[in-house]
């Protein structure tokens, strides 16, 4: 842990090493030495970000974003399997720290003709929503999400074993992870969130923590995916067993957040269509810890669905529209058992639009989402511009904007974190 | 059945079809097309090659592109599979395109994106994009089906047929005709012209480099340059290699996720 000032520390050595690489060769030539006397891989970049939010918040700091940080990739061919890491090291001005985050460590090999196995640090993803998952069972970190970090780390990583087998019928994906891999979720120290204890909106003031699940072997989890590609047309069956992956309990006395138990089961189909891409998703989430659905300090079993559709609009503009929905199961019993708390609805429902286009031979993008829920009457915007400088640097500029008309909805009870953040990267 | 504009694939040249040069001058207008279509893009029953692309804007600022390129015809003259890694920039490296080329239908294109383990699907109704940002179109890669325009002869030369292609729907490209000179003796499109809806040459499309790989002759290097807008784009191929024996499942979501030898060296 560095002082407050770690941010323009670690950036003067990033830009240090910048500069002089830029000057000299020194990243390429290191990269080529290492490949060709160890044949190991070197890539990553160097980044730094910055962002404000554009409304005061009671609870939290200004800056909504203030890093720098360097990511580097290696892999080495075992001819036999590939070997990887991949780590960050931020120094964060928000949290006052500097801080190495292991991204991914595994090792993957063939053991068998039709078997694949990766066992270590990864990340996985599987289902067919577009920022929406309903059977993608695996962490994300919503924080990086909503504070306007890279694309790439909302997907958190599992310390998990995946072995795929391919067979004429169909393939089969069996993910096991020994303890549970849980999400980044949003518990007050960089954003402001409703908090359903309190009966008010939080931050930093009252950090919600949780009650880890860390028990190896006991606190495990098991997904797995069976799927079939007929002539173009994707299909999936998928099933879970272990936890929510955000803590959707409460233990009052303890004032911490918990992970109830949970099963789910789902399909899905992904297919071109009408000139474009379309998909459905459905799923079962069976909440164990709350079968009737009569605790109110245990988040109900529901259904989720998802369509979604994207196409070409024009040359180089590319349109995609979702619905998506949550249908709680025994609302009644959610309805009797909730006591003075704000109520959520029977049906959740989310609409959510991309625009992408590109300009200028591809190097500038202009992209936005939206999400927007009419029953919730709250929407997520998120535009962002990314702009290629040469095929090292890149700047990029983007929001994330939070309306609605209550104060404890999904999107809503992020209001005052509403921020605009800019990056700067160069890759290596 | 299909191509017949030059094409990064251009690699895939074959021979097979070479015939004698006294009957190719009686050769109809179909025959033609249909041999450089063979000849363009359909070389060996298979082929890897690594690509170096560098584009160049109109303001003289270049960048470029790096991968490796597997390709395998289910059929010849038909079906085709074509699975790209990249190597540079490092904002792409590891990278996967993968396209499954059909006739009867909008072709199946994927991309994966390593950092998030993502399998994205790719709408693919329209083929005239740019590929990866450069002067190179998506249907300069896999192939323009022969059948989407109408072929005239419009000249013999000594050594080409000059071909002048008119597309039978003329909404769906931004061209309004072009013309390709096919080598006689390789049946290779060696040039491709194309004029804008004004009728002004607006886009060129050339092998620089021809050579012969296992007796199949070759387009080496290649450019499209884009004679209005400016700014050009020169492929450069290099260690190629026809019939390595390529299976049919390195084509699918597993190879994507995890790439195979046959691309990571």
């Amino acid at each position: 842990m560095l002082k407050p000032c770690c941010l323009l520390q670690t950036f003067f050595i990033f830009l240090v090493i910048v500069v002089f690489s830029e000057a000299t060769g020194t990243a390429s030539a290191l990269q080529d030495r290492l490949y060709d006397d160890y044949g190991v891989g070197l890539n990553g970049f160097i980044e730094l970000r910055q962002g404000w939010r554009l409304q005061d918040d009671p609870y939290e700091k200004d800056a909504s974003i203030s890093e720098a940080r360097l990511q580097l990739d290696m892999s080495k061919d075992l001819d036999w399997g590939l070997l990887k890491l991949k780590g960050d090291i931020a120094g964060d001005e928000v949290e006052e720290e500097v801080r190495g985050d292991l991204r991914e460590f595994y090792l993957t090999f063939s053991p068998l003709e039709i078997m694949d196995a990766k066992m270590g640090r990864q990340v996985i993803t599987w289902g067919t929503g577009d920022l929406l998952f309903i059977n993608d069972l695996f962490p994300k970190d919503w924080r990086s999400f909503f504070i306007g970090r890279d694309d790439e780390y909302l997907k958190a990583p599992s310390d998990a074993l995946r072995m795929s087998l391919f067979f004429d019928f169909a393939n089969l994906d069996l993910v096991y992870g020994p303890v549970f891999n849980g999400s980044d979720y949003v518990e007050g120290s960089r954003l402001s969130y409703w908090n359903g204890l309190l009966g008010r909106t939080a931050g930093r003031d009252f950090i919600f923590h949780d009650h880890e699940r860390n028990s190896f072997f006991t606190d495990d989890e098991f997904a797995l995916r069976v799927s079939k590609n007929i002539s173009g047309i994707e299909m999936a069956l998928y099933g879970y067993h272990g936890f929510w992956k955000t803590p959707e309990g409460v233990d009052p006395a303890a004032q911490k957040l918990i992970y109830p138990k949970l099963n789910a089961f789902g399909a899905s189909v992904r297919s071109p269509v009408f000139g474009g891409i379309g998909n459905l998703e459905i799923g079962y989430y069976d909440s164990r810890d709350d079968r009737h659905g009569d605790d109110p300090l245990i988040r109900n079993s529901e259904f989720r669905f998802l369509a979604g559709f994207e196409r070409e609009v024009a040359q180089d503009f590319t349109g995609g529209f979702q619905y998506y929905l949550e249908w709680m199961s025994d609302y009644g019993a959610y309805r009797r058992t909730l006591g003075g708390m704000p109520a959520k609805d029977e049906y959740r429902h989310v609409l959510t639009l991309r625009l992408t286009r590109l300009l200028m031979n591809q190097n500038l993008k202009l992209s936005f989402f939206t999400y927007y829920s009419p029953s919730d009457q709250d929407a997520y915007l998120r535009p962002k511009v990314h702009y290629k400088i040469t095929d090292h640097w890149a700047v990029e500029a983007g929001g994330n904007i939070f309306l609605g008309e209550d104060d404890y909805t999904f999107f809503g009870q992020f209001q005052d974190n509403t921020n605009v953040y800019m990056g700067l990267r160069w890759s290596f | 059945m299909k191509k017949t504009v030059i094409s990064i694939m251009g690699f895939l040249a074959v021979a097979l079809v070479i015939g004698p040069l006294q009957a190719a001058e009686s050769l109809s207008v179909d025959e033609i097309v249909n041999k450089a279509n063979l000849a363009a893009y359909y070389a060996g029953n298979d082929g890897r090659a690594e690509v170096s692309m560098t584009i160049t804007d109109a303001q003289g600022r270049t960048r470029t592109r790096e991968f490796v390129i597997l390709r395998r015809d289910v059929a010849n003259g038909g079906e085709q599979k074509f699975y790209v890694y990249f190597k540079k920039p490092s904002d792409v490296r590891k990278m996967v395109f993968m396209v499954h080329k059909h006739i009867d239908r909008d072709d199946d294109r994927w991309l994966y994106l390593p950092a998030l383990d993502l399998v994205k699907r790719i709408a693919a109704s329209d083929n005239r994009t740019s590929f990866v940002g450069s002067n190179f179109f998506y249907e300069d890669v896999s192939g323009r089906s022969v059948d989407e325009d109408v072929h005239e002869l419009a000249e013999v030369t000594d050594t080409s047929y000059v071909l002048k292609n008119t597309p039978k729907d003329p909404g769906s490209v931004e061209f309004s005709s072009y013309t390709v000179h096919i080598d006689k003796k390789t049946f290779l499109p060696v040039k491709a012209e194309y004029l804008d809806k004004q009728g002004r040459k607006y886009r060129q499309v050339e092998a620089l480099e021809i050579k012969e790989i296992q007796g199949i002759p070759t387009v080496i290097k290649s450019r499209v340059k884009d004679l209005i807008a400016g700014g050009e784009t020169v492929s450069e191929f290099s260690k190629i290699k026809y019939d390595i024996g390529l299976k049919d499942n390195i084509f699918t979501e597993r190879y994507l996720r995890r790439p195979p030898r046959e691309v990571r060296r």
